[in-house]
């Protein structure tokens, strides 16, 4: 069964070069299926061989080469697959994930024009994804890592006759390269250094030549983390991401929620071994994870826009995966991927629902109300943003997060300042979320609903809700059951969680601080709305407020320092100042040829005079001389 | 033979096709496409029969020579040869004859005949130089691919071509000047040392000179290599040859005329004055970074759409010239492929440019917008090779570029790092390219037609190509490799005292 592994990122590849061919000719119907299909068999495909490497491989690692890429002596990248735990897990997420939303899309693009090309991107995205999950050397990795910004690209500029998004698809392709060129140096430094591209290889020799802290492994993690930074949208490269929203909510459940978002965490986690021998890189990471879901988490508590929202969301889930991942708890921040994949692509859905169903109204203050009108998507979303405040016992959120916190409490990197960073986070977090809720599906109805979500919608909406709620159950804290399901399978890849320290007020902490933040969004959005207003209404409420909508003036920042001064000076030499100096030889000639053109007069006095002081001024040179 | 059979094909052919120009404009098409089709066949036999890995250079370091005596009283001998390097080349001249004469099928329509002698004439002068070995030969053929190009600029070129011709004629003379200076100089240095007066490549490699000389006599020849290529500060003839040139020509321009530049450094510069290079080397490779860079934030201000494709250009041929003088192996053979992916796909943006051009009518990207809803084949096409512009992994530019730097790292990590800044750059200017052509609402109501069938074909090949030096581009790095490694050789022992 192993030896189908090829065919996990092959089949939906496969869709996207049929469906770009053919696809303007086929029917709707066959169009959609072709794509949902292709990605339908690699999920299943995937299942197979995780059954097969769970049960019956007895190594760690399954490698599959299919042709070597590039040959030069030491340089031999490959187009080659490796599997563990670690891409396991990875692989289910994302061609599990990916099939129920392209399902979902089926029914939801229907009307949309594109159809077929729609469907061809976010075939091809899937197929890029996993190859960068499972690729064995860092240069197929940054083939998959640039596989999937392109499909994110091509999928927030989807629809193109709006500039806006075309300028949102751009922002986004060319902030998160921005971050690629930093990898991309981090592998040209890694090949130089120990002298390999494969991954496993390249960690083990790094452990062998790298002195914990020394210069090297510090700028080779330091510049893969600014790869990871750009993808993952965390301080200062998460500009990107709430415009990248311009994209059909599908893309941004899958693209920028679930999956491609969190590939940093993934080329982190890939690589702790080096990120180990750099302990100022990993403080680093814990502190930008801890301020970034700080920002996010007050800039979501500011938005009206229902999608807005869940960007801020996602970064700041994000930034609890970096804040694990930079206290060395690298299985927690995996696990929290897990979660957050389901209910964020959730919570994703049902806002696409609403938001068709409402005539692309994206505006929560113009909702409400919507519990009685679609119950159905009502409970699913209410799952979801359950899920993401972390409530205590029944939801997957609530687990993983714990276990981050927790770590982040006990670990020897992390501390108290960390842990009180993401408690306060996951305070906002259930603020945020059950503001959503409140404000869209309690109170009057303000407008009429229009299109229900039909079959092909709904059962993604109802698998997502069952897993957000399940997959906690992989890993438990010791209070509660003490599963460690999850942190031993991923053993063999990463190191084990430290023993975590029982604290009654830290694990207390976390349950409270999510039902206090529902209690508060129930009272300022829900039963006293008038509070908030007076609070916004202050001048200094309404200028924070204006701060934290715009995301706390980064995109100010960056237009005054960066956008702005390179397009003036591009425009400014659009003519390019270096032709003027070949213009200048030009010029000069032609003046003095039009200057003695002049002497050129036709009359013999003149030349007579010219002759005659050429003559003395000659003689002068040779007395004097 | 077969190697003067390569030149003399379409040069008999460019002769025909002139004569057959008076009895209908089909006819000099036809017979400028069959003759690089009959090339191209040639070099795909002669690629078949490349023996590769094995080491033919144990005795010769040539895979394929002729010589034959021809000036003898001088010294100038009829000298080609082939090894990988040139193969791969000739056969990209082959490939790109082909595509310039399907990029002018609809667009010349006066004096065709002419044209097509033009066109088939500068391949075969690009080819010649490709296989030259001897200085004089190779002096005769960069000469002769001038003039040709310079009349398709001036007679077929759009409103500003007089200007264009003139200014591409005058750099590329200046620089044809100063090398044929270097030529004879090195000639009587030779000829004075050894008692033999000879202008053969492989006589003249080794001669002695103290080293201000060969440091000028190299700079004689890098002023016509740096021209063609172009390197900064001498490219401000190409943006406006590119862009006044027709179709066809500036497919030749950007695929051809420019890789002679960089062949030139790699086979006649490098090698004969190997210490000269060694000095000039790290203000070579900063000047090709500013050019990765400089090209790419030029391209981006552009408005006219072919002058935005030529300074990409620019951007590219700096990572060349960043790759020859690190001197590594894995940085030469990125040069290699750069320079094929490069000659490909920028010719096909080249077509795409001109295909849009014979639609509306205009070149001025303002005045385009939400094309892609009209040609939806056509954006593809250009949106595929603007992602191979901007090294999209995949695609064989990406391939290229990123030998250069893994190269380029050892010797400067500092000008890698700006180097890959530039990949920043050329993300801004592919993307905005699209973005003002093809997304985007519709501006003045264009009613065009999606790109014919002909021009599905060449696209089709051009972007199977791409792929191809994408995702396997072994079969090319082999060919390339061992010849590469035999120049290395070469200066390598030179530059040992």
């Amino acid at each position: 069964m192993l030896d189908l592994l090829w065919l996990i990122p092959a089949l939906p590849c496969a869709g996207f070069v049929v469906l770009v061919m053919v696809g303007s000719r086929l029917s709707r119907p066959i169009a959609a299926s072709l794509g949902v299909i292709s990605v339908g068999l690699s999920a299943a495909v995937a299942l197979l061989v995780g059954v097969d490497f769970i049960w019956f491989w007895p190594e760690n690692i399954y490698a599959q080469r299919l042709w070597t890429w590039i040959a030069v002596d030491r340089f031999t990248p490959a187009i080659g697959f490796s599997l563990d735990a670690l891409s396991l897990v990875m692989i289910l997420v994302v061609s599990v994930v990916g099939f129920l939303i392209l399902l979902y899309s089926a029914g939801f693009m229907i009307r949309s024009e594109g159809y077929s090309r729609f469907f061809a991107y976010m075939n091809l995205f899937v197929g890029s994804m996993l190859t960068l999950v499972m690729a064995d050397n860092l240069l197929l990795l940054y083939l998959g890592w640039e596989g999937v910004g392109l499909c994110s690209y091509l999928l927030i500029g989807f629809w193109y006759s709006d500039p806006a998004n075309g300028r949102a698809a751009i922002k986004a392709f060319i902030v998160t390269r921005v971050g690629d060129a930093s990898m991309a140096v981090g592998i040209f430094l890694i090949f130089v250094s120990l002298g390999t591209l494969q991954i496993q290889d390249a960690v083990q020799r790094a452990q062998i030549t790298w002195a914990v802290g020394s210069g090297t492994a510090i700028a080779a993690s330091a510049l893969l983390l600014g790869g990871a930074l750009g993808k993952s949208a965390q301080l200062p490269l998460q500009t990107w991401l709430p415009d990248a929203m311009a994209g059909p909510t599908p893309v941004s459940a899958l693209i920028h929620a679930a999956t491609m978002v969190t590939a940093g965490v993934y080329l982190i986690a890939r690589t702790h071994v080096l990120f180990t021998l750099a302990p100022p890189v990993l403080t680093a990471i814990a502190v930008i994870g801890a301020i970034t879901l700080l920002i996010a988490g007050v800039s979501a508590l500011t938005q009206h826009d229902i999608k807005r929202v869940l960007a801020y969301s996602t970064i700041s889930q994000v930034g609890y995966m970096f804040l694990a991942l930079g206290v060395g708890a690298w299985s927690a921040a995996v696990f929290h991927f897990v979660t957050h994949a389901c209910f964020k692509a959730l919570l994703f859905l049902c806002a696409g629902v609403v938001i068709q169903g409402l005539d692309e109204e994206h505006n929560m203050f113009k909702m409400g109300g919507l519990r009685r009108l679609i119950p159905g998507t009502f409970w699913c979303f209410l799952v979801g943003a359950a899920s993401l405040s972390a409530l205590p016992i029944v939801t997957a959120g609530f687990y993983s997060k714990d276990l981050i916190l927790m770590e982040a409490w006990s670990s020897q990197a992390g501390g108290g300042w960390l842990w009180l960073a993401g408690l306060a986070g996951a305070f906002l977090t259930s603020m945020y979320a059950f503001r959503m809720v409140f404000l869209t599906f309690f109170g009057e109805a303000k407008a009429t609903f229009h299109k229900r979500a039909d079959i092909t919608m709904k059962i993604p909406l109802v698998i997502l809700s069952a897993l957000s709620i399940v997959t906690g159950l992989i890993e438990t804290p010791r209070s509660l059951g003490n599963i460690t399901f999850f942190s031993d399978f991923m053993e063999s890849v990463l190191p084990e969680l430290p023993a975590r320290a029982l604290n009654a007020a830290v694990e207390i902490s976390v349950p409270l601080a999510s039902v206090i933040g529902l209690y508060l969004a129930y009272l300022l959005f829900l039963r006293r709305r008038g509070w908030t207003e007076r609070i916004s209404g202050t001048p200094a409420g309404s200028l924070l407020h204006a701060y934290w909508f715009s995301g706390w003036g980064f995109d100010w920042l960056y237009d005054r320092l960066i956008v702005m001064p390179f397009v003036r000076a591009a425009n400014w030499n659009k003519e390019d100042v270096i032709d003027l100096g070949y213009g200048a030889i030009a010029w000069v000639s032609t003046v003095s040829s039009m200057a003695l053109a002049l002497t050129q007069t036709g009359k013999i006095r003149w030349y007579a005079a010219a002759i005659a002081l050429g003559a003395l001024l000659f003689m002068g040179i040779v007395v004097l001389g | 033979m077969i190697l003067a059979l390569l030149i003399l094909i379409p040069s008999v052919a460019g002769a025909l096709a002139w004569f057959f120009g008076r009895m209908g404009n089909r006819w000099p098409r036809w017979i400028s496409l069959i003759a690089f089709g009959i090339d191209l066949l040639l070099v795909l036999l002669l690629w078949a029969n490349y023996p590769g890995e094995v080491d033919f250079t144990a005795n010769r370091a040539w895979f394929v020579e002729v010589q034959a005596p021809w000036i003898t009283s001088l010294g100038i001998g009829f000298h080609l040869a082939i090894d990988g390097i040139s193969l791969l080349l000739v056969m990209l001249s082959c490939f790109l004859g082909i595509m310039a004469t399907i990029a002018s099928w609809t667009e010349i329509q006066e004096r065709v005949g002419l044209f097509h002698f033009n066109l088939t004439w500068t391949v075969a002068g690009i080819i010649g130089v490709f296989l030259a070995l001897d200085l004089f030969l190779f002096y005769f053929f960069w000469e002769l691919m001038l003039v040709p190009m310079y009349f398709l600029i001036a007679l077929w070129g759009h409103e500003n071509r007089t200007y264009a011709s003139v200014k591409f004629f005058l750099f590329t003379q200046a620089g044809g000047l100063l090398m044929l200076l270097g030529i004879l100089a090195i000639y009587f240095i030779h000829g004075s040392q050894t008692g033999t007066y000879t202008f053969d490549y492989s006589e003249l490699l080794g001669t002695r000179m103290n080293p201000n000389t060969a440091l000028l006599l190299m700079l004689a020849f890098l002023a016509a290599f740096l021209v063609k290529l172009p390197a900064l500060p001498f490219h401000t003839w190409l943006p406006d040859a590119h862009t006044e040139a027709p179709t066809g020509g500036s497919v030749i321009l950007a695929g051809l005329l420019l890789k002679t530049g960089a062949y030139g450094i790699l086979r006649f510069a490098v090698p004969l004055f190997p210490g000269a290079a060694l000095q000039i080397a790290p203000w070579a490779m900063v000047a090709g970074v500013v050019g990765i860079v400089y090209g790419a934030v030029l391209a981006f201000a552009q408005t006219d759409l072919k002058r935005l494709v030529a300074y990409t250009s620019v951007s590219h041929m700096g990572f060349v010239l960043l790759g020859i003088f690190a001197w590594k192996e894995l940085a030469l053979l990125g040069v290699i492929i750069q320079i094929l992916c490069h000659g490909v796909g920028t010719g096909a943006l080249f077509m795409l440019v001109g295909s849009l051009q014979e639609r509306v009518h205009t070149r001025d990207t303002q005045r385009m917008g939400g094309l892609w809803g009209i040609a939806p084949r056509m954006g593809g096409a250009m949106l595929f090779f603007a992602l191979a512009s901007l090294g999209l992994p995949g695609m064989g530019n990406f391939v290229g570029e990123f030998l250069i730097l893994f190269g380029t790292y050892s010797v400067s990590a500092l000008l890698t790092a700006v180097a890959a800044g530039g990949l920043i750059v050329s993300t801004i200017y592919a993307l905005w390219m699209i973005q003002r052509v093809f997304y985007g609402p519709k501006k003045e109501g264009w009613k065009i037609s999606d790109l014919s069938l002909r021009e599905m074909a060449a696209m089709t090949a051009m972007i199977l190509g791409i792929l191809w030096l994408g995702l396997y581009p072994r079969p090319f790095i082999d060919t390339a490799r061992h010849s590469l490694d035999q120049i290395q050789n070469v200066v390598e022992s030179m530059r040992a005292p």
